[in-house]
């Protein structure tokens, strides 16, 4: 049978890739890679962060243009002088960062990915009529700011539709959704391949791949390792190729969270304070000495906010809204909350958890200047910082060209391995930390959830704000679910399913989670 | 005939701010904040009566104004698109220079004098009383700059070229990534805008005075720039922000022609204070009301190669 025939990758193949290299100075981001593409195949592109895929993306999408090696569409070279070239041969790309216009309504942004010669009124007919033939509901009128990350991702993904492509790129399409969401659209793409399109499907979620794709490339550093079924591998095996060698697993020793709670949260409700923020309804938790609480929840459902009523960046209405080791600190700011033995980790580690274009151990002071002798009659230590960023280096295995060189040159793992280890050296008795491996080489990953599980296991209450469902069933002892600025009911991560925390991800089983309580 | 005399001298103060703050709207629209209004309005008030002087035309006038407007734009473009310069820098450096260039190309007209633009006639309907010098007894820059904001607000809401240009000022990545080529459309919005900042310079010389003084816009420039804040980037309320300056400009004037008794240098801050207040009126609305900045205004665009 001919569909036989493709899945084992015979043919003629719609798209070759061949010899791919690009460089940015001296760093080859691609480093003759091939890659071949055929019809009604979903094909996956394995790497870990920094292995190349998006730049491989972007020269297939004409963004960016190779150093070396050629495409052949169908079997005839072209050279891609730029997107609108790569959309007329049949090529849509769904982005990681969606490329969309927060201000313009949903019908204009499909017009902007569509060429000229429809009107707005035509797009908005026939955006609903795709919408409707693939199941992906979608109100043309509404402007994207108020759209959820999944509805966004429609927006994407039609538009990419309605230009008829040949070949359709998805970069990390589920980062944003809930597990609910993912199978819709791994049903989507089922449809499509079985309409005889192509599908690029970037990753690096070794399940989705298994489920999903029939053949499947691996980059490692820019270099293409492997090509293979991923159906006939482990996910193990898999790893192994991603990261080229073994991952540690987390060593949870078996303890019991029986603490006094160390940080509570009472009933806290908060206004956003800007156009897109989420307004905090009644949110109740405590977190125990030795215990780690999970926070799931897609991005923008009210983490920003809760991160910044629990570190102190926003206040909360009532004083003894947050309490810290049985003080009442609604009202006292981020210094002062340090001062009583709490450390916080924001999410986004460059701008937020460093001052980038500041020295390492000025940013050891920056967070380190209220605890710590690294003040001394209101001058500060060179010392001390110093050996707070030799610690951390050492503890934690922190990467870098210099003994203390700027946060911006650290590569993103690196970083967020000096910020952890940062606020952990400190022995905090309370730690609340946002997105711990967002963004972070499986290596590191581990490396800080092992610091995690230590540091709770010292006695330290930890709270975890995640989006990666498996990193929170496996550290954490207790886990809620945050949406649209509520909190579910906390439940014990051990028998929370897949199932469970992804409907209260999505909102639906929220009332259910209250009635039950 | 007082209010007749106010209503025309309301429209005519006002009519050089709402062409300043037009294209200045069309400019940011597109992603751009040129801080320089001031500067091209009174190099557009120079060339323009220059160039009227020597042709005794006020459109060839307007003309040298508007082409004095674009080209300190395309100086400005050429800075900060091309090369990525800090644009508030740029343009601070670019007004200082636009004045002082002005003040040079000018210093030869002052007390000159010029025939000043005319005023529309239409037979019977511009000798009716009120209406007729108010709606029918204006002169071509007045219409102009009315018809120039209907076709701004078609263009930008009814237009694919006006979606696309709006949609480089809201995330010029994502558009790139389109395929739209955002410096092109950045560097005609900025010309654009130019030009716009040019004819209301040029309308100071040659229809509002008639005649030159180094510095005679006298700070429009930059209420032109607060006029587009205060209009949230719509052109319809920049009509309303325009017309209502204007008419505290006028107001304060006749308060104090007849002696109402408060220092004269407090009324002639009243429309200053009357922007500050709308401005903070509308910071503390918006929160809650949508429509925004454009979200890429003043980040320069550098595409990776």
């Amino acid at each position: 049978m001919a569909a036989t025939e493709t899945v084992m990758g015979k043919g003629e193949p719609l798209l070759r890739a061949a010899g791919i290299t690009k460089r940015f100075g001296t760093f080859a981001a691609n480093d003759a890679v091939d890659l071949d593409l055929h019809p009604a195949q979903i094909h996956a592109l394995l790497g870990e962060n920094g292995a190349g895929k998006s730049t491989l993306v972007k020269i297939i999408y004409g963004l960016l243009q190779p150093d070396a090696g050629e495409l052949r569409w169908n079997g005839t070279p072209v050279v891609l002088s730029g997107p609108a070239q790569a959309r007329a041969l049949g090529i849509g790309v769904v982005f990681q960062h969606f490329s969309l216009f927060e201000n313009l309504t949903v019908a204009e942004n499909v017009a902007l990915g569509l060429g000229p010669g429809e009107t707005l009124a035509q797009v908005s007919v026939r955006l609903a009529e795709v919408s409707r033939a693939y199941g992906l509901p979608l109100d043309p009128a509404r402007e994207v700011w108020q759209l959820s990350a999944g509805e966004r991702q429609r927006i994407e993904i039609i538009r990419a539709l309605m230009q008829n492509p040949k070949l359709l790129i998805l970069d990390e399409p589920t980062a944003v959704l809930t597990p609910q969401e993912a199978d819709l659209l791994f049903t989507v793409l089922r449809r499509l391949k079985d309409e005889g399109r192509a599908i690029l499907y970037i990753s690096h979620k070794l399940d989705e791949v298994k489920r999903l794709c029939d053949t499947a490339t691996i980059l490692r550093g820019g270099k293409k390792v492997a090509t293979c079924d991923p159906r006939q591998e482990s996910a193990g095996s898999l790893a192994r190729l991603m990261v080229g060698g073994n991952i540690g697993d987390v060593a949870v020793a078996p303890h019991k969270p029986a603490g006094n709670p160390r940080l509570i949260l009472n009933d806290v409700t908060l206004l956003p304070d800007d156009l897109h923020g989420v307004r905090l309804a009644n949110v109740s938790l405590d977190v125990r000495g030795g215990e780690i609480f999970g926070i799931a929840g897609v991005a923008g459902n009210g983490q920003d906010e809760l991160f910044s009523v629990l570190s102190g960046e926003r206040f909360a209405q009532g004083e003894v809204d947050v309490v810290i080791d049985g003080a009442a600190v609604g009202h006292l700011a981020i210094t002062q909350r340090r001062r009583l033995g709490a450390a916080f980790i924001p999410e986004d580690r460059l701008g937020h958890g460093t001052a980038p274009r500041m020295k390492l151990s000025d940013n050891a002071l920056l967070t380190g200047h209220a605890a710590g002798g690294m003040v001394q009659r209101g001058f500060i230590v060179r010392d001390a910082m110093l050996a707070t960023v030799d610690r951390a280096t050492k503890v934690f295995d922190v990467r870098k060209a210099r003994r203390d060189p700027e946060a911006v040159s650290l590569s993103g793992g690196n970083l967020q391995k000096f910020v952890v280890g940062r606020e952990i050296l400190r022995e905090p008795g309370v730690l609340v930390v946002s997105q711990p491996t967002w963004g972070v080489d499986a290596g590191a990953a581990a490396t800080i959830r092992q610091a995690l599980v230590d540091l709770a296991a010292r006695g330290s209450a930890v709270l975890v704000i995640s989006q990666d469902l498996v990193e929170l069933t496996e550290i954490a002892d207790r886990v809620a679910v945050m949406f649209a600025g509520q909190l579910s009911q906390p439940m014990a991560a051990a028998s929370a399913s897949r199932e469970t925390l992804g409907l209260l991800m999505g909102g639906a089983g929220m009332e259910l989670s209250y009635a039950g309580a | 005939m007082l209010l007749e005399l106010i209503v025309v001298s309301v429209i005519a103060a006002s009519t050089p701010l709402l062409l300043a703050a037009a294209g200045e709207l069309v400019t940011e629209r597109a992603g751009v904040l040129n801080l320089g209004v001031e500067g091209m309005m009174i190099m557009g008030a120079a060339c323009g009566f220059a160039g009227a002087y020597f042709t005794d035309s006020t459109l060839l006038g307007a003309l040298c104004g508007i082409a004095a407007g674009a080209a300190l734009a395309a100086m400005f473009a050429a800075l900060t698109l091309g090369l990525a310069v800090n644009q508030v820098a740029t343009r601070l450096a670019l007004t200082i220079i636009g004045i002082g260039i002005s003040g040079l190309i000018g210093a030869g007209f002052v007390g000159e004098r010029i025939t000043p633009a005319p005023h529309l006639a239409l037979p019977g309907l511009s000798a009716l009383p009120f209406v007729g010098s108010v709606l029918f007894g204006q002169d071509a820059f007045v219409y102009c700059s009315v018809l120039l904001i209907l076709a701004i607000r078609w263009f930008l809401y009814r237009t694919r070229p006006g979606l696309v240009l709006r949609a480089v000022g809201d995330n010029h990545a994502s558009a790139h990534a389109l395929g739209y080529p955002v410096l092109r459309i950045r560097l005609l919005a900025v010309l654009f805008g130019g030009g716009c900042a040019g004819l209301a310079g040029a309308y100071l010389s040659l229809a509002y005075t008639p005649f030159f003084t180094a510095g005679m816009t006298a700070g429009r420039g930059w209420i032109a720039l607060a006029l587009v804040v205060f209009a949230s980037w719509r052109p319809l309320r920049l009509v309303a922000g325009a017309y209502l300056f204007g008419a505290v400009t006028i107001l304060q004037l006749h308060a104090q022609g007849a002696g109402m008794g408060i220092t004269p240098q407090l009324m002639a801050a009243l429309p200053y204070l009357a922007t500050i207040l709308v401005l903070v009126a509308i910071s503390g609305t918006r929160r809650m009301a949508g429509s925004t900045a454009p979200a890429s205004l003043g980040v320069p665009f550098v595409p990776d190669r």
